[in-house]
């Protein structure tokens, strides 16, 4: 067992270091530690432009292969860019969608004109993806799919139907990859296709969802006949692509995501230390174990990351989105709870929030976003524990 | 970074668990308990002879086999999934890290080759109180030079009673601020040993009365801090194997609980069937892959800290905080899951009969030797928050 990274590792660390710190100033200056979790709706244009600015520096896409433009990093420096990106106040990723789902999918599955078509505007930081997956009637039992796919045999492509619900950042998206019924006599996981889809057509409409916090950062999505530019693989193998897809999810950007958390964590023992809550003992003890989960997630994340020699190494993984999100709701709680009273007042009116207020409010998406806390659980005890499935209709 | 098994660690971990399969069944177990002595010499004659564990970690000029603290921890992971009955923890985390701390080259070649031989030892320090650290020694040595002369009550001394050497901590009975430790034979002249029943019988306690004994000057460790800073750094390593066992009992009491409700039928199912059994086991799952995640980064600290000026520095200096984490988070991971192991059994997990109740005592005696989750959460709170109480840094 290592811990410690390589001088190689290190010298990289020191460039990408560099890198971020001559180029997120001027006008960028303002968006550092901007657009995070319950901040994504701010400064949609300046992320953009950063996006491409990241794309002219060769930091967009970090670990794809080179052939497709990427830089083919290790896991380990691919985890030292996204803990530096963190460190460094990097703003929130409006081409993350893209970068770390549609595009290694789209490597994957997809033909070389798909990959010559999509990958460039995922790679310059020009084209932004979303992800049609969830439905109204298609959360947790997200197979229940009833959006439809038929083969328009007079515009020579699929064409959609249907609605898709939770749809992150799709309002300032160019692409969507949606799951859909090929196969209408089809039930749950079969018959479905997974396809790339131009947002900007009469088609598609996008609307906003307003969250708790006032803001909103999803959308419903509606499809009316709405043209597929591409299938990826055949009709019928799109669960199988949209589970592959959920696979690329769960990997390197959990350090960076990390080192979020610690300015979070940061910001929290400082304001407790200012207004006194310091002193009492039970924010002590909560304070410190937040500090203890926060830690020992990166050791979790390591080990998971290391690769599977240890045996115990898939059960890693499959614990690792039930303990952030339970950590970082517990975070968002405390940080209630050390503001105090203060905790009730707004910033301003309407409606505007403190970075800490947000934070209490946008975690509780934690727990039910990308698998429910109580999905999470199942899924622990049927593929780590290996008790029963449950019944599904 | 390569935060895995070695193939040869993993090795020593299969071995390991295969021996203890063989040697500490749960007849075993219960019959070794209910001894005054509280081990079976023969099991520990084997566990010597046969796997040399109790000399894993110590340099080979002093007959070790100059293995690492990581292999260590697997060990002691090992023998918290089995409960195994023998005076290991306190020869080998308690008095043989202590001679590696704190003796001098000639000290160490004096004591260390008994160990290796396979005499047993322990570590003495605790005068009563609450406290975990170097400030609950009460115990006190005069003279100066040729002899010494201790005098105190010890208490929770573990394998007091059977222990064929002691390291002491005393403090100046003229200046309460100089603490030392010394390494005698346990039936040096003066030493009255009382073994104490406790609730968790798999483990042996003793008080120890020191009247007037008197030691040669060699008996001193050398290489002892005055300050308590030597004391705190062994409870530290002793900290981290502890937490390695609790972190074996967690997995185990999972798996045995998770067993027991696979065959386990109600309602014409099994129990394991229903998510609220599933939902339990997923929750004790997380703590069990996260305290893994402890243990093993802490395990590397103090791996780094023994190597001292050859190690990675930066790292041997986490070893209070790794400590600190390991402990507070396995302590209360294992309880967590023995009590919830224990409702997943039912009325059975109650009787004597079953092993949960072994794990669940198991876990509170283990808890709260070194110092529990909330003791170890305040030191790192006094780290992160200065400390309570106003009090002075």
């Amino acid at each position: 067992m290592k811990l410690s990274f390589d001088t190689a590792d290190e010298q990289f660390r020191t460039e990408i270091a560099g890198w971020l710190a001559n180029n997120l100033s001027g006008e960028f200056e303002t968006i550092r530690f901007r657009g995070g979790p319950g901040d994504e709706h701010m400064f949609g244009e300046e992320r953009k432009r950063w996006e491409q600015q990241m794309a002219q520096g060769g930091w967009t896409c970090v670990g794809w292969p080179e052939e497709y433009g990427g830089r083919g990093l290790s896991i380990e420096q691919q985890v030292i860019f996204h803990e530096e990106y963190a460190r460094a106040g990097g703003p929130g990723r409006v081409g993350h969608i893209g970068e770390g789902l549609a595009g290694p999918t789209i490597i994957e599955f997809g033909t070389a004109e798909q990959k010559q078509k999509y990958l460039p505007g995922i790679r310059n930081g020009t084209e932004l993806w979303c992800q049609g997956y969830s439905e109204p009637s298609a959360g947790s039992d997200l197979a229940n799919v009833k959006t439809k796919a038929e083969y328009d045999q007079g515009r020579q492509a699929w064409c959609i139907s249907g609605q898709k619900v939770w749809t992150s950042l799709a309002h300032e998206s160019d692409w969507c990859f949606v799951i859909a019924r090929t196969d209408p006599q089809s039930q749950r996981h079969h018959g479905l296709g997974f396809f790339l889809v131009n947002m900007h057509q009469p088609g598609v409409e996008v609307r906003p969802i307003t969250q708790l916090t006032g803001t909103s950062e999803f959308n419903e999505v509606f499809f009316d006949q709405a043209l597929a530019e591409d299938i990826l693989g055949e009709p019928g193998e799109g669960w199988k692509i949209g589970m592959a897809l959920l696979g690329f999810e769960r990997g390197v950007s959990t350090l960076g995501q990390q080192m979020a958390f610690q300015n979070e964590l940061d910001e929290i023992i400082a304001l407790a230390r200012r207004n006194g809550a310091a002193q009492e003992p039970d924010i002590r003890q909560r304070i410190s174990e937040a500090h203890i989960g926060l830690r020992l997630m990166r050791y979790n994340a390591m080990r998971m990351l290391s690769g599977p020699a240890d045996g115990s190494l898939d059960s890693a993984a499959l614990v690792y989105k039930l303990h952030w999100a339970s950590w970082h709701r517990s975070l968002g709680k405390l940080a209630m709870d050390v503001l105090g009273s203060e905790g009730e007042l707004l910033m301003e009116p309407p409606y505007e929030l403190s970075r800490l207020q947000s934070l209490f409010l946008f975690t509780r998406s934690d727990t039910i976003y990308g698998g429910t806390n109580q999905v999470q659980r199942n899924i622990i005890a049927e593929r780590g524990l290996g008790m029963p499935k449950e019944p599904r209709g | 970074m390569d935060f895995k098994f070695t193939e040869e660690q993993v090795m020593i971990r299969d071995a390991a668990d295969a021996f203890l399969l063989a040697e500490a069944d749960s007849a075993a177990v219960r019959t070794a308990m209910a001894s005054e002595l509280g081990y079976d010499p023969a099991f520990w004659r084997a566990l010597c002879d046969q796997m040399y564990w109790h000399v894993a970690h110590i340099p080979e000029q002093y007959g070790g086999l100059g293995l690492g603290y990581v292999e260590l921890c697997i060990v002691m992971q090992a023998m918290g999934k089995r409960l195994a009955c023998a005076p290991f923890f306190s020869t080998v985390a308690l008095a043989a890290n202590g001679l590696l701390l704190a003796g001098n080259e000639a000290q160490r070649e004096q004591w260390l080759p008994r160990i290796a031989e396979g005499q047993t030892a322990t570590l003495a320090f605790h005068g009563g109180g609450r406290a975990w650290d170097a400030t609950a020694v009460s115990g006190e040595f005069t003279g100066s030079g040729d002899t010494y002369t201790l005098n105190g009550d010890y208490c929770y001394v573990v394998d007091g009673h059977s222990a064929d050497l002691l390291l002491i901590a005393a403090r100046n009975s003229q200046d309460q601020h100089e603490l030392a430790l010394f390494m005698l034979d346990a039936d040096t002249a003066g030493i009255e040993r009382q073994w104490q029943a406790t609730m968790d019988q798999t483990r042996k306690q003793a008080s120890l009365s020191l009247s007037n004994v008197t030691v040669a000057g060699n008996a001193r460790l050398a290489g002892c801090q005055a300050d308590g800073s030597t004391l705190d750094t062994l409870l530290d390593l002793a900290c981290i194997a502890l937490a390695a066992e609790q972190c074996g009992g967690t997995d185990a009491i999972l798996r045995q609980a998770v067993a027991y409700t696979q065959e386990r039928e109600q309602f014409g199912r099994t129990i394991a069937s229903f998510q609220a059994i599933k939902h339990k086991a997923a929750d004790i799952a997380l703590k069990s892959e996260v305290a893994m995640s402890a243990v093993f980064y802490a395990a590397c600290v103090a791996d780094e800290y023994l190597a001292g000026s050859a190690g990675d520095g930066e790292l041997a200096a986490q070893l209070p905080e790794a400590a600190a984490m390991a402990k507070a988070y396995c302590s209360d991971a294992y309880f967590f899951a023995a009590g919830n192991a224990m409702q997943m059994y039912g009325g059975v997990g109650f009787t004597w009969e079953y092993d949960a109740h072994l794990y669940f005592k198991r876990a509170k005696s283990s808890e709260v030797l070194l110092g529990n989750g909330a003791w170890h959460r305040e030191r790192i709170a006094t780290g992160l928050l200065g400390p309570a109480n106003g009090g002075e840094t």
